[in-house]
């Protein structure tokens, strides 16, 4: 079985965001709202109104499984997408979550 | 270095205030992305993994001090503290809000600086030696022709929607430190018999994923051709190069595929006739007035004696080091130039922060006539430091944490940003780049290397040169796994030449080893004094290729 969100970079200032329940984004992939078996067509219908509301850019869908610490983006683009550069931990989402219980929380 | 006429001043402020513009009505819901995208892609503006990034054109990387300040400034308030030199001498933020670009290009233009020219199918900012106007062995000053070509190429309406991005690279000196023969154009300063100054004209040459050497299209063109023949070759391009196909759209394919006779026929018949109907001669007062801009700082009459640096030199050792590896011959009698390593060990290539600009911006004011230069190996020089200074200026360095002497040596490696910013890679270049200078520390052992060019590229796009490093590692995507190939024997150089594949790729945690099989192979190989490329020139792949397969 395979599972995916939808993702998309933040009008403002690019940050990465995923599609959250009732067409809300967010900046936590946990939080994000899955599509099951590749029925990711009802989530792009959703995401499009974020177009409209000029909140985010170019939606797309990607592949995400289950780690031992969370979910997690299959792919290592996604992942780094996700965190941040890996070589600069104090850059980009992961230096948010150090220390902050809302991790991942981007907000619009 | 050249100050911005009104033309300049009014040309980039009425740009900050179109795009200004172009972004509120973005922001407003009047502009689509489709709409908006290609607008700000001509300021420069891209968005990659994390944010956007904003590429801002160091004009044949040439910088002021004061312009350096400004980057520092830039860095420090509307990104995150830091910038990257990039392979294009040019400079790159990676965190930049999208409504607060329009208040730091306003910033920059105040200083004479913008980001026109880094992206679209347009005329790209060109590119030249950095140790232009101040190299011993040079025959003219490539900054006077690469200003005219900014000026020529600079929103020109003909060559504003060309099949594919375009780059033109100038070098004015016989060895070649600006990689002219892997460009679009590559010009090249000679002299005919009549010892006139003129351009060797190279054409289709290029990385990507169409590596090719450029093509000489013209032996000798005498100076007041230039532009001519830069619109006859851009004009056969601009009607004849592919537009059907991205990846067989740059001019190398249009040669390669007309054949280099036929193409240059082409781009000779089209120069006749525009010498013909309008000769477009560069004007001699034009081309002096740009010289003038160009004209060589108040140098000091020092003759050769530097009993400063000689005593230096006899009793620190770690500056003997920094010396050796940083210091290049200057034309002027007393002075040197230096070239400032941006790859501290373990570091990451090409990165300053704002502090470190700030430093480099000061070292410059007292030392070198408050200029800077960018080069495309991504690191910095002061092209005007006397001799009795340098030692000086080594401490300056040092203080800043600038002084890592490793310049040319297998640590000054060239890596492009790679999957940890950039939207098109494949694999990650960085962290390839840190390990690879971790694992070559020591510098005792990297002196006895010897010169050594380690040019990593994160995707095929080749960014980071890696067709023309001596190794050149390439990462490559297979199957969501990052894995590196790696070629032997680029050449950037007036001795151009493309990597060999030394066979299947490497995982990402085999590549470190890899490299140190390869230097383990050429020292075992090298005879009296050879460098790398010398010793694979003469033994070729097959020992490096034995030893780095032979466990498999």
């Amino acid at each position: 079985m395979t599972a995916s969100v939808v993702t998309a970079n933040r009008l403002g200032d690019g940050a990465v965001v995923y599609l959250a329940p009732e067409g809300r984004w967010t900046g936590c992939l946990d939080a994000a709202l899955v599509a099951q078996d590749d029925a990711t067509e009802p989530l792009m219908a959703m995401a499009e109104r974020g177009l409209v509301d000029r909140l985010v850019v170019t939606p797309y869908v990607i592949a995400v499984e289950d780690g031992p610490d969370g979910r997690l983006a299959s792919h290592i683009k996604e992942r780094i997408r996700a965190t941040g550069p890996t070589v600069r931990l104090d850059l980009g989402k992961q230096a948010a979550q150090t220390g902050v219980t809302e991790s991942c929380h981007v907000p619009l | 270095m050249y100050r911005y006429d009104e033309f300049d001043h009014t040309l980039v402020a009425e740009r900050v205030t179109q795009f200004r513009d172009q972004v509120r009505r973005r922001v407003a819901g009047e502009l689509t992305e489709d709409e908006f995208k290609p607008l700000r892609l001509m300021n420069g503006l891209y968005l990659q993994l994390h944010a956007y990034m904003l590429r801002v054109a160091v004009p044949y990387g040439v910088l002021s001090a004061h312009q350096m300040r400004r980057l520092a400034h830039v860095a420090r308030v509307y990104d995150k503290g830091y910038g990257h030199f990039t392979t294009r001498q040019n400079i790159q933020y990676n965190w930049p809000k999208l409504e607060e670009v329009p208040d730091l290009l306003e910033e920059l233009a105040e200083v004479e600086m913008h980001a026109i020219q880094t992206s679209g199918n347009c005329i790209r900012n060109v590119t030249a030696d950095q140790f232009a106007g101040v190299a011993a062995d040079e025959i003219d000053d490539p900054r006077v022709y690469a200003e005219i070509i900014r000026q020529w190429s600079t929103l020109h309406p003909e060559f504003s929607f060309l099949p594919r991005k375009f780059k033109i690279a100038i070098t004015g000196a016989p060895n070649d430190r600006a990689a002219v023969k892997v460009h679009d154009i590559g010009l090249r300063m000679i002299r005919n018999e009549a010892d006139e100054p003129g351009f060797e004209v190279i054409v289709g040459g290029g990385q990507g994923r169409t590596p090719m050497i450029g093509h000489v299209v013209r032996g000798f063109l005498p100076v007041p051709d230039l532009l001519t023949y830069l619109d006859s070759v851009l004009r056969v391009y601009n009607q004849l190069g592919r537009r059907d196909n991205l990846y067989k759209a740059r001019i190398k394919i249009l040669v390669h595929e007309t054949g280099v006779d036929e193409f240059t026929r082409l781009v000779e018949e089209e120069f006749a006739a525009m010498t013909r109907e309008t000769p477009q001669v560069l004007p001699g007062g034009e081309l002096a007035r740009i010289r003038a801009y160009f004209q060589p700082p108040a140098y000091r009459d020092l003759g050769k004696a530097a009993p400063t640096l000689d005593l230096a030199l006899a009793t620190d050792s770690a500056f003997a080091q920094w010396h050796a590896a940083s210091v290049s011959a200057h034309k002027q009698t007393g002075y040197a130039i230096v070239t400032i390593s941006l790859k501290p060990i373990g570091g990451i290539p090409g990165d300053a922060s704002a502090a470190e600009m700030e430093a480099v911006a000061d070292l410059a004011e007292t030392f070198s006539f408050s200029e800077i230069r960018v080069t495309h190996e991504q690191n910095l020089v002061l092209p005007d430091v006397a001799k009795e200074d340098l030692y000086a200026v080594w401490q300056g360095l040092k203080e800043a944490g600038l002084a890592t002497p490793n310049v040319g040596l297998v640590t000054d490696i060239i890596a492009c940003p790679g999957l940890d910013y950039c939207n098109l890679a494949n694999a990650r270049s960085i962290p390839i780049a840190q390990e690879i200078s971790e694992r070559f520390a020591d510098l005792d052992r990297q002196h006895d290397i010897g010169e050594l060019k380690v040019k990593i590229s994160g995707c095929i796009n080749a960014c980071g040169h890696h067709h023309v490093g001596h190794i050149g590692i390439l990462g490559v995507d297979k199957k969501g796994v990052e894995h590196y190939q790696i070629t032997l024997g680029g050449d950037a150089t007036e001795t151009a030449a493309l990597g060999d594949i030394v066979g299947p790729a490497f995982s990402g945690d085999k590549v470190t080893d890899a490299v140190d099989t390869v230097v383990a192979v050429y020292l075992d190989q090298r005879q009296d004094g050879e460098r790398f490329l010398e010793t694979y020139r003469r033994v070729g792949l097959a020992p490096f290729k034995e030893k780095l397969y032979a466990a498999r």
